[in-house]
């Protein structure tokens, strides 16, 4: 009887609770809705009051546009050049950081402790900090314009090898290892057979936290490749937003084509990714 | 080639120096691009040096003239506060709530929200100015139409004024970035035993009282690990504002409403050639988020030994 009678109440705050999921998941997902409406209408139907909320004929003819109509940037270079960049700093960066978090995680050395706690502190500075030295050092090394520019000076990072660090601490036993050195191995093999495939799962958070990184990065590619034939995605899209007036419909679709990839791929691994990209805070 | 062979061999098979091997690539590439320009950034704040030459000594003057005759430096520090709390740190007064509503037990398909509230996040600076361009248009934006028309006020220049364009730039910021606190948040929700609620919904606490005498006080290391972040990255704050307005050429745009600290040293540093001023501006910015996060801890410990 007691049941009954607080069941009203209870319905009611399950569908207040369900009302606010919504309109909020409405809002977060509304923007890019709003996108793809925008990048399929064409010039005429652009700019309409009431404005529109519903897709318009023309997302091929402005895809058509971007990519073989303007001139003013090469995007589908610019494509390759992001996806480029992002898988050679997942690469580089997870052999360097994996091999430094190995080092940390299983060996015992003079001033590990020293070092470890070195390497966190270093996380500790800004990077607007030294970004104009910087700038004045890769332009004396004659790295403008070139990949290696973004892809060196990050590629073994202290957040990477804490967090390899933390991972192979726990996950690989150290009889596994030494069962490899008397089987002959020497160290570099442990790293590179024993180690390194042991330490998949963790490579693949640490890949995460890097590609997306690296393919959202805006600052890095707008003062270190200035040139549109050597720049990214993100620099692409901001010069074409900015020169090509009114032209909504083709800088939309440009700004679609660029981040559906990884929304894709993030909705299909949504779950590695969400603890991928806050595995920094939420255990640290 | 035999001579590098043994060399490798010698280091490969020596247990002792292998660790050493390891983590050297880190500390080559930190004394390279990370020490080196962080050591030459504070050597340039103490010199009038610009993109043409050094110019001579001038100790401290770089420092002095940034709180004195600087026209911009004060806008960009009043700027990057506002900012700091309308676009940064407002989002945890959102996304505790939004938290506890994922959180609870009636929910079912908790990981499909969260994924949605999480998109943005991945998102570029870029991609998401550009999204809300249309949102935002002074003459054909949804925004604009909708205080038209469905509440008969005069639309906004949104980025023609001071005030509107931080209302702009902290909208970006909280739809961006208000998905990823709230999956922190959800994360110490989840330690919180559910036996506490029922207790106290036992002694007779509402729903907001359980949350305000439960739920905060055992979030507060999580609220000052997120607000740590936000401290760090709102201080920092440089893209958003710099695609949003337009970049160097705008100074942030009308009436300096979107320079931000880290703006204004770019361009003092890549737009006006004036290297050791924008140098001093970084270890100024350096030190107030040293400080911000050193209070910021005072206060949580304070907060916890309550």
């Amino acid at each position: 009887m007691k049941k009954m009678s607080i069941s009203a109440p209870e319905a009611v705050k399950t569908g207040a609770l369900y009302a606010s999921l919504a309109g909020l998941a409405f809002v977060f997902f509304f923007p890019f809705y709003y996108m793809f409406i925008i990048a399929s209408h064409p010039r005429e139907t652009m700019f309409r009051t009431p404005p529109n909320l519903w897709f318009g004929g023309a997302l091929w003819d402005n895809v058509h546009r971007l990519i073989f109509v303007q001139e003013q940037v090469p995007f589908l270079v610019n494509y390759a050049n992001s996806v480029m960049i992002a898988v050679l700093t997942v690469v580089t960066t997870l052999f360097f950081c994996t091999m430094g978090g190995f080092a940390l995680a299983k060996y015992d050395f003079r001033g590990k402790k020293f070092i470890f706690v070195f390497i966190l502190s270093t996380m500790a500075f800004p990077p607007f900090l030294n970004i104009i030295p910087f700038y004045r050092m890769m332009v004396a090394f004659g790295w403008i314009n070139r990949w290696r520019a973004l892809i060196v000076p990050g590629m073994a990072n202290a957040m990477g090898i804490f967090l390899m660090r933390q991972y192979m601490e726990e996950s690989i036993p150290n009889a596994l290892l030494d069962a490899a050195r008397i089987d002959g191995l020497n160290e570099f093999g442990i790293l590179t057979r024993v180690a390194f495939p042991l330490a998949k799962p963790g490579m693949g958070v640490l890949a995460i936290i890097t590609f997306v990184g690296s393919w959202n990065n805006f600052l890095g590619a707008f003062i270190l490749l200035p040139r549109l034939q050597s720049t990214t995605l993100t620099v692409a899209l901001n010069t074409l937003n900015a020169v090509s007036f009114g032209e909504f419909g083709m800088v939309y679709a440009g700004t679609a084509i660029a981040i559906l990839p990884l929304l894709v791929i993030f909705f299909l691994a949504s779950r590695q990714f969400i603890s991928g990209l806050t595995s920094g805070s939420v255990k640290g | 080639m035999t001579a590098i062979t043994r060399m490798w061999d010698k280091i490969g098979f020596n247990q002792k120096l292998a660790p050493y091997v390891f983590v050297s690539p880190f500390f080559i590439l930190f004394l390279i691009f990370g020490l080196y320009p962080i050591g030459y950034s504070f050597f340039m704040s103490l010199f009038d040096m610009r993109l043409v030459g050094n110019r001579g000594f001038v100790g401290l003057a770089n420092y002095t003239r940034l709180f004195t005759v600087d026209e911009f430096f004060g806008t960009a520090v009043i700027n990057t506060v506002i900012l700091l709390f309308t676009g940064s740190l407002l989002q945890h007064v959102f996304a505790i709530p939004m938290a506890i509503i994922v959180n609870s037990p009636r929910v079912i398909g908790r990981h499909t929200f969260k994924a949605l509230f999480f998109a943005p996040f991945i998102t570029s600076t870029v991609a998401t100015v550009i999204i809300f361009g249309m949102v935002f248009d002074h003459n054909f934006g949804l925004l604009n139409w909708i205080i038209e028309n469905v509440l008969g006020m005069e639309g906004i220049r949104w980025t023609a004024r001071s005030g509107p364009i931080k209302a702009t730039i902290s909208i970006l910021l909280n739809w961006r970035f208000i998905g990823f606190n709230m999956v922190i948040y959800l994360a110490g929700l989840q330690g919180i035993p559910r036996e506490l609620y029922e207790a106290a919904a036992i002694d007779g606490a509402g729903t907001v009282q359980q949350h305000r005498m439960i739920t905060l006080p055992l979030l507060i290391p999580i609220i000052f690990f997120g607000v740590s972040l936000s401290l760090i990255g709102g201080f920092q704050l440089f893209d958003e504002p710099f695609v949003l307005l337009g970049g160097y050429d705008t100074v942030g745009g009308p009436g300096q409403g979107g320079l931000t600290i880290a703006y204004y040293l770019m361009i003092l540093g890549f737009k006006n050639g004036r290297l050791g001023r924008g140098a001093a501006i970084a270890w100024v910015l350096f030190f107030i988020i040293l400080i911000v996060t050193t209070v910021n801890r005072l206060i949580t410990n304070r907060l916890q030994k309550k």
